[in-house]
Formats: C-alpha cells, sequence, structure tokens
C-alpha cells in the first residue's frame, strides 16, 4: 500500500466543487437558520400560549431525532409539500442538493433558536421596560434594543454553531449530494483510492475547523474584555 | 397530499416471510441502542481520562489532553467514521485479515463503536475540564493539606464532585451519542435508521415508517433524560448546587 498524492492532486478541480457547494450550503443554512431561529426564538418567549408551545415543540421534535432521520423525512416530504402547494399532477424534482438546504435551514432553526432565547434572555428585563417607556412597540424594542444586544452576546456560540452546521452538512452524503465529502467518496470508489481521498478530507476538515475555532476562541476573550 | 396512510403496514410480513416490518424495526433499535451503550462506556472512559489530565500542571500532559479533544472535534463525523472502516484496516494488515474473515456486521459494529466512543471521549472530556475547574481553589488546597497524593486529590476530592456538577451536559452528551449513532449507517451498520429507510424502500410506506422511527427516538431521549435525571437527584450533595433541600 502507497500513498499515492496524484489522486488528490488530479481531482481537485472535482473536489473544489464539492467544497464551493459545501460552503454554500453552510452559508445559507446559517443565515436562513439564524432568521428563522430568531423567530421562533421570539414565538417561544411570546405570552400567546398556542404560539409558544408549537414553537417550542417544533424545536423540541428537531433536537430529539438524528440529523440524518431528518435528512430522510425532508428528502421525502420536500417534493410532496411542493406538489400539493404548486397544485401539481406529479411531485416535482428538486434534486438532493437543493432538498439539503430547506433541510439544513429548517433543522438548525431548531438550534439557533435556543441560542438565540438564551441570548434574548439574558438580556436585563428593564432594557424591556425602558423601551415601552420611551414608547417602542413590542417590535421595534426587539428590532432595536433586545435583538442587537442578544445578537452580539451569542455570537461566539453562533459562530461554534456554524462550524458544527459546516462538519453537519458532510451527512448529506446519505442522500447522495455531491458536497466536499460526496465528491471525494464518489473518485475514492471510482478511482479505488479510499486512504488517499478520506485522510484528504480529514485533513482539509480538521485544518479549517481548528483554525476557525481559535479565531472564535480569541473573539471571545477580546469581547470579554468589552463587557 | 393525495396519499393514505396504512399503519397495518408493521404487521405485514418482509418478502422473505417469516419476519414482520416491526420486527426488522426492532432488530436496528437493539443494534442503535448496542452502539450507544458500548460507546458510551468508551467515551466516559476516556473522557473521564483525558479531561482530568487537562486540569493537571504538567504540560505535556495537558498537550496530549488537548490534543485528544481538538483532534476528535474537528473532524466530521462521518468521516471519522469512514476513516475506522474504511482506511484502518488498510493500513493495519492483521486487522484487514480479520474483517475480510468476520461477519460484516462485527467489523461495523466494531468500527462505529470505536468511532462513536471517541469522538464524544473528546465532548466529555470538556465537561469533566470544565466541571473540575469551576470547583474552588480550596478543594484542592484543602486535599493537599491533608496529605492526600494527585491521584487520590483527583479520586476523593474534585472527581466526586465535578462528577455531579456537569450531570446536565453529560445528558445532552448521552442523547447527542444515541442520535449520533445513527452516522452508522453509512458504514451498513443495520441500526435503526438505516432499518426504517429499508422498509420504507420494500413498502413505500415512508411516512409510516418515518413517523415510527421518530417516535422511537423521542421515546429514547425521553428515557434518558428522566434516567440522567433521577442520577442527578440521588447523587446531589446537600446543601450543595441542585442539592439545596
Amino acid at each position: 500500500m502507497q500513498f499515492d498524492t496524484t489522486v488528490i492532486t488530479g481531482s481537485l478541480p472535482y473536489l473544489w466543487q464539492g467544497m464551493q457547494y459545501t460552503l454554500q450550503l453552510t452559508a445559507i443554512s446559517a443565515l436562513g437558520g439564524l432568521f428563522f431561529g430568531t423567530l421562533l426564538a421570539l414565538a417561544r418567549l411570546s405570552p400567546i400560549k398556542p404560539l409558544a408551545l408549537i414553537a417550542a415543540g417544533y424545536v423540541n421534535l428537531m433536537r430529539s431525532i438524528p440529523l440524518v432521520l431528518v435528512i430522510f423525512w425532508f428528502f421525502f416530504l420536500v417534493p410532496l409539500l411542493l406538489q400539493a402547494a404548486l397544485g401539481a399532477e406529479r411531485p416535482p424534482q428538486v434534486g438532493a442538493e437543493r432538498t439539503a438546504i430547506i433541510t439544513f435551514i429548517m433543522f438548525e432553526a431548531a438550534y439557533f433558536c435556543e441560542i438565540m432565547r438564551a441570548g434574548i434572555q439574558s438580556i436585563p428585563r428593564g432594557q424591556v421596560y425602558s423601551a415601552y417607556a420611551l414608547g417602542l412597540t413590542y417590535s421595534q424594542s426587539m428590532r432595536l434594543v433586545v435583538l442587537p444586544q442578544a445578537f452580539r452576546n451569542m455570537i461566539p456560540v453562533l459562530l461554534t454553531q456554524t462550524i458544527i452546521l459546516f462538519q453537519d452538512t458532510s451527512l448529506v452524503y446519505v442522500i447522495s449530494a455531491t458536497d466536499f465529502v460526496g465528491a471525494a467518496a464518489k473518485i475514492a470508489q471510482r478511482d479505488g483510492r479510499l486512504i488517499e481521498m478520506y485522510v484528504f478530507v480529514a485533513l482539509v476538515y480538521f485544518v479549517i475547523c481548528f483554525t476557525l475555532s481559535l479565531a472564535v476562541r480569541q473573539l471571545q476573550r477580546k469581547i470579554a474584555v468589552i463587557r | 397530499m393525495g396519499f393514505s396512510l396504512d399503519w397495518s403496514v408493521f404487521l405485514q410480513e418482509l418478502p422473505e416471510g417469516g419476519v414482520y416490518y416491526w420486527e426488522m424495526l426492532l432488530s436496528g433499535l437493539w443494534w442503535t441502542l448496542g452502539v450507544a451503550a458500548c460507546s458510551w462506556l468508551i467515551a466516559m472512559f476516556f473522557g473521564s481520562i483525558v479531561g482530568t489530565i487537562r486540569t493537571t500542571r504538567s504540560q505535556p500532559l495537558v498537550f496530549f489532553g488537548n490534543a485528544w479533544v481538538e483532534l476528535f472535534r474537528n473532524i466530521p463525523l462521518l468521516v471519522q467514521m469512514f476513516l475506522w472502516y474504511f482506511v484502518l484496516p488498510e493500513v493495519i494488515p492483521p486487522l484487514k485479515r480479520w474483517v475480510v474473515a468476520a461477519d460484516p456486521a462485527e467489523a461495523q459494529f466494531l468500527s462505529a463503536t470505536l468511532c462513536l466512543g471517541l469522538f464524544t471521549s473528546a465532548r466529555i472530556a470538556e465537561q469533566v475540564r470544565a466541571g473540575i475547574q469551576s470547583l474552588p481553589r480550596g478543594q484542592r488546597d484543602a486535599a493537599q493539606a491533608i496529605g492526600l497524593d494527585t491521584v487520590q486529590m483527583y479520586r476523593f476530592v474534585l472527581l466526586p464532585m465535578a462528577y455531579r456538577i456537569i450531570i446536565p451536559p453529560l445528558t445532552s452528551e448521552t442523547m447527542n451519542l444515541i442520535k449520533n449513532t445513527s452516522i452508522a449507517l453509512t458504514i451498513g451498520l443495520a441500526e435503526l435508521t438505516f432499518r426504517t429507510r429499508e422498509m420504507g424502500e420494500y413498502t413505500f410506506r415512508f411516512f409510516e415508517a418515518f413517523t415510527a422511527a421518530t417516535l422511537i427516538y423521542i421515546a429514547i431521549a425521553m428515557t434518558a433524560n428522566r434516567v440522567m435525571a433521577v442520577i442527578e437527584r440521588r447523587t446531589a450533595v446537600p446543601g450543595y448546587i441542585a442539592g439545596g433541600k
């Protein structure tokens, strides 16, 4: 057995395509997850009981089943839901790549919700009272006073969650989407070079995630000084 | 949504006959629980050691502990699974010979258990370290003052307190571990999610199969939660943290 690096260098363009999809999926799911997660957090903290219950139910459901099962669920449900929404004759062909984006936004929303909820709850109640005293409405006080602070306090946690998300996107492998791991696996199987490809993939992930986590720690220390 | 549900599908036999679909899911559940239980033991064992040595004053030990945690935390679990199952036997010839001769399920079980165990050990090590570091300095000083050596200090003073403090995060790590067993399906281990998808493909009853699996995972998560809550109550130190009453 020899470690043949030409297998890797020869397939770099294809691997880069996979990595581009991985980065895209991570970025879109992080932003989408943060947006819907914040809405979910507001719903969970809302005084309207049914709304809070539904949001809590959704978050707890997503958090108690494995991501792989969530991916399968959406892979099965998304075409049917789209068919119902469009009133089409047969389920539209969505493709694994696009289904994965919807799946990860919906899944990450549950995790970002919990982070934002902790962030909102960490803001002293006096802030909300002063916002109301100034005559701000609920949405203004949230948008202008509470959420910006909650968001800033939670930046390190949000970034750490995004690094986890970046690693988790590799699971789209189970629906045969061609992300970074998917691309490497396809070449590994085509050329029979499992060792080279999987070791390379592991190294790339390690370097990226380790560097990012060091950066987050640095940031955390800086923010800690400000507060 | 143009489809009707048929829950009686679980009572039907597989095409080969003799086995019912509910039995198929149940056999997957046993694999899930088996992998989870064995890898939990590995994770607690290595996580405790690595987490503890990261709080010692020995630089090489701290470095080793940090390297361990960073290594397992910064590579996706799926890729680690591939490394254990596909790459490691290629690098170690005697292991390769065993894998070829062994029952595939055994090799898959072993790879998945080791992979998940060590992956989770890094996360548990983080919790154990945080637990020990959250203890007041006086505990360490007092242990040394009454003449305990380092091992005794950890064994009798620091760890018993630290474990109690970290029960809540250990609970969520345990639940993560159970959920993560589903990633073993990528190396062919016939655990619950694997069997669920298989059942969907045989019967085209994806909705029913996925619903059953979802309910089973929720039941496992709730059970694990209850068990850990009982342990937390039983082990609470009076006058400390949760043991207020």
